[in-house]
């Protein structure tokens, strides 16, 4: 058998060799996709997992259906243009006697609310009132009698929309939409439409912060790559530093800073240019002044390495040629810092955009971002729906952008400008 | 480099010395504030103003005194140092299998491992809470250890990729054809060369998690608050000289990570110089 195989082995040698390194080759390739996956495997349970649950949750839509199922079932074929017949009127008693009995009426009852305001009170109350089932034929009666809410189609239409089990109405609410009593998506009102604002706001902050980022950063990045090593080696601790202070050390810092009795207030009136101390914190100037401290190092260090890659051979030639310093500057050397400008203001406009921590310490009511709210419906209402809603509005943006980013910085080093 | 005391125009000369005054002032807008609340940590007053009434040690001793301030600090570590040796072990492990690894769909790993740095703080966290409440996971370190671990494990990979990259293959070929095995050439000759690597690796996951504040508030139960936790509520009931030493405690910890840091870099820059 052995001797069999070996004459086979010399017969071909050529083939064999390569299928076997070929298999080397995959051996090799699988040993190494092998010592990745234990941290795709990680990252899936405490990363993707929990951000493929929140998704899930903007659109997850089960509480009505589980509290109300007769209803929900009795609806399926309603036309909604009149008011649902007298079987679904049934359907909801039975649902309410039930849901009572188990307690579980004020799930629906919430849910509900967020659709329609004022609805808790409606079902809650229904609920409280209704001491029996009503007689065969007269439910429609006896709830209408209750509460002449059940006499309106938009109670009903309520009810069908928020039936489940997937629905769009979280998504639609966080971009402050909402289906009107015909099922067409309009225009929230003025007193719930509070969302686009919002991001509005968000992305201004944000747009603010970088534009700030690289008009601060960019003459500090130009010092720090044309300086001889050592001398922007020493420089380069300013930045550092506060890159590697804790960011809850740095917001305290400004706190103190600038409150009205800060050191800044204080300074001003000392030197006679204020009369009473200026507003500068819990506003925002104070976001705007806080962040811009927080995300700077991360607009200089991208800047720093697209400059530091720069010849200064072009701006000697330029010059040689007989361009103006001007000149040389504005098409030889602002040209080519373009990918880091751009590399850099994306990183700090990503980074914030989902700033939470900054604007909840230092802003007032009006200069809180996405974010907080995303934490307010998490943490306090336990609007998981819209909460996740939000989240997901704002990881689009933030994935897209990144998607830019990642083409972007495509090429150079993964460590961008982070040093080591 | 350029030669500025060779500067020739009059118009360069001003546009140089308006970069360095620009760059000074935003130099002292950097560090300016990190420094201002230093000394109050030593007021001796109750007033986060200067002038300082006079020098005392008693907000430090408030915190050293404080079992709330002193239990944070301890989470900080344990949370900060299992989430540093777990993500070692993940990060190091993928960034070698990475190094080796040729596939199309290697970007879309790469991209894959990395998210946890791009994908906003909340949404981690809110994501974390609805997916470990069920499971037992909030309010426990197990749950914030691994939460950390997930934040912190690309920096891992990053760093240590990067040292990989500058590694040289045919020393760990040489050390095979000279009859070592795998493990024995892992540990006695890939491993002494890219420990700079990994030092770094573990200083920057160390650092994400000591500073991580966003998932410890969503996910944290009153035992396993960290200092940066117990920093957010103070500052937003009411700031007290007290967490002014809290923050120049962070602060020393944020230099000594930084200086070594600093260390490891230059020790290998040294290295690297002198091989050619």
């Amino acid at each position: 058998m052995t001797a069999a195989s070996l004459t086979g082995a010399d017969a071909k040698p050529e083939v064999s060799l390569k299928r076997r390194l070929k298999q080397a080759e995959r051996a090799r390739q699988l040993k190494a996709f092998a010592l990745v996956g234990p941290l795709l495997l990680f990252l899936l349970f405490t990363f993707a997992g929990p951000i493929a649950g929140m998704l899930w949750r903007a659109v997850d839509d089960r509480e009505v259906r589980q509290v109300l199922p007769q209803t929900v079932a009795a609806l399926a074929d309603w036309n909604g243009k009149d008011l649902p017949d007298e079987k679904a009127y049934a359907a909801l008693a039975s649902d309410i006697m039930a849901a009572r009995a188990a307690g579980t009426i004020a799930i629906a009852a919430k849910r509900l609310n967020y659709a329609l305001n004022g609805f808790r009170t409606i079902l809650t109350g229904t609920a409280r009132n209704l001491k029996a089932m009503p007689e065969p034929g007269t439910a429609r009666e006896t709830l209408g009698k209750i509460n002449p809410a059940w006499r309106e189609r938009t109670t009903w239409t309520t009810i069908r929309d928020a039936s489940g089990p997937v629905t769009g109405f979280y998504l639609l609410a966080a971009l402050d939409l909402t289906r009107n009593v015909d099922g067409a998506v309009v225009s929230a009102s003025p007193d719930q439409a509070i969302y686009r604002d919002v991001f509005a706001r968000t992305f201004l902050i944000s747009l603010s912060v970088t534009a700030l980022c690289l008009i601060l950063g960019f003459p500090v990045a130009y010092l720090l790559a044309t300086l001889p090593p050592g001398r922007s080696n020493l420089l380069m601790i300013f930045v550092l530093l506060p890159f590697w202070t804790s960011l809850l050390v740095r917001t305290c810092a400004w706190i103190v800073l600038l409150q009205s009795n800060g050191i800044v207030n204080d300074s001003l009136h000392w030197l006679g240019i204020i009369e009473q101390p200026l507003r500068l914190i819990y506003n925002r100037f104070g976001v705007c002044v806080a962040m811009t401290h927080v995300l700077l190092p991360f607009m200089i260090l991208p800047l720093y390495s697209s400059m530091k890659a720069i010849s200064p051979a072009y701006m000697r030639a330029a010059a040689s040629l007989g361009a103006p310093p001007v000149t040389a500057f504005l098409r030889i050397y602002l040209p080519q810092t373009l990918p880091g400008i751009g590399a850099g203001s994306l990183l700090v406009f990503i980074l914030a955009l989902g700033y939470y921590i900054t604007p909840a310490l230092v802003g007032g009511a009006a200069d809180q971002m996405i974010s907080y709210f995303i934490a307010l419906y998490t943490t306090e209402t336990a609007n998981w729906g819209l909460a996740s809603a939000l989240g997901a509005v704002l990881l689009l943006a933030t994935l897209l952008l990144a998607l830019v980013y990642g083409k972007l910085v495509q090429g150079q080093q993964v460590t961008g400008g982070m040093k080591n | 480099m350029s030669d500025h005391s060779s500067l020739r125009t009059p118009s360069q000369r001003i546009a140089w010395s308006a970069t360095i005054v620009i760059s000074t002032l935003v130099f002292i807008f950097l560090i300016a504030p990190i420094l201002a609340i230093m000394p109050l940590s030593f007021s001796s007053g109750s007033f986060l103003t200067y002038p300082l009434p006079g020098l005392s040690l008693r907000w430090y001793d408030d915190f050293i005194n404080s079992p709330r301030w002193m239990n944070s600090l301890k989470n900080s570590m344990i949370i900060g140092v299992a989430a540093t040796l777990l993500s070692m072990l993940l990060g190091t492990l993928a960034a070698l299998g990475l190094a080796q690894w040729k596939s199309r769909f290697k970007p879309l790993v790469l991209a894959f491992v990395l998210s946890p740095v791009v994908v906003p703080g909340v949404i981690t966290a809110v994501g974390l809470y609805f997916f470990f409440a069920p499971i037992g996971l909030t309010g426990s370190y197990l749950g914030l250890i691994l939460a950390h671990t997930a934040l912190a494990t690309p920096f891992v990979v990053i760093t240590v990729g990067a040292t990989l990259q500058s590694f040289d293959t045919n020393l760990a070929r040489a050390a095979a054809s000279l009859g070592a095995s795998p493990l024995q050439a892992f540990r006695r000759v890939i491993l002494p060369l890219i420990l700079p690597g990994l030092a770094s690796g573990a200083l920057f996951a160390f650092a994400t998690s000591f500073d991580e504040v966003v998932i410890v508030l969503f996910m944290a139960g009153p035992e396993q608050r960290t200092l940066p936790r117990e920093m957010f509520s103070g500052i937003r009931e009411n700031i007290s000289p007290t967490i002014t030493a809290a923050a120049v405690i962070l602060t020393t910890v944020s230099v000594i990570l930084l200086a070594t840091l600093e260390g490891l870099r230059r020790r290998n820059e040294r290295l690297k110089g002198s091989g050619g």
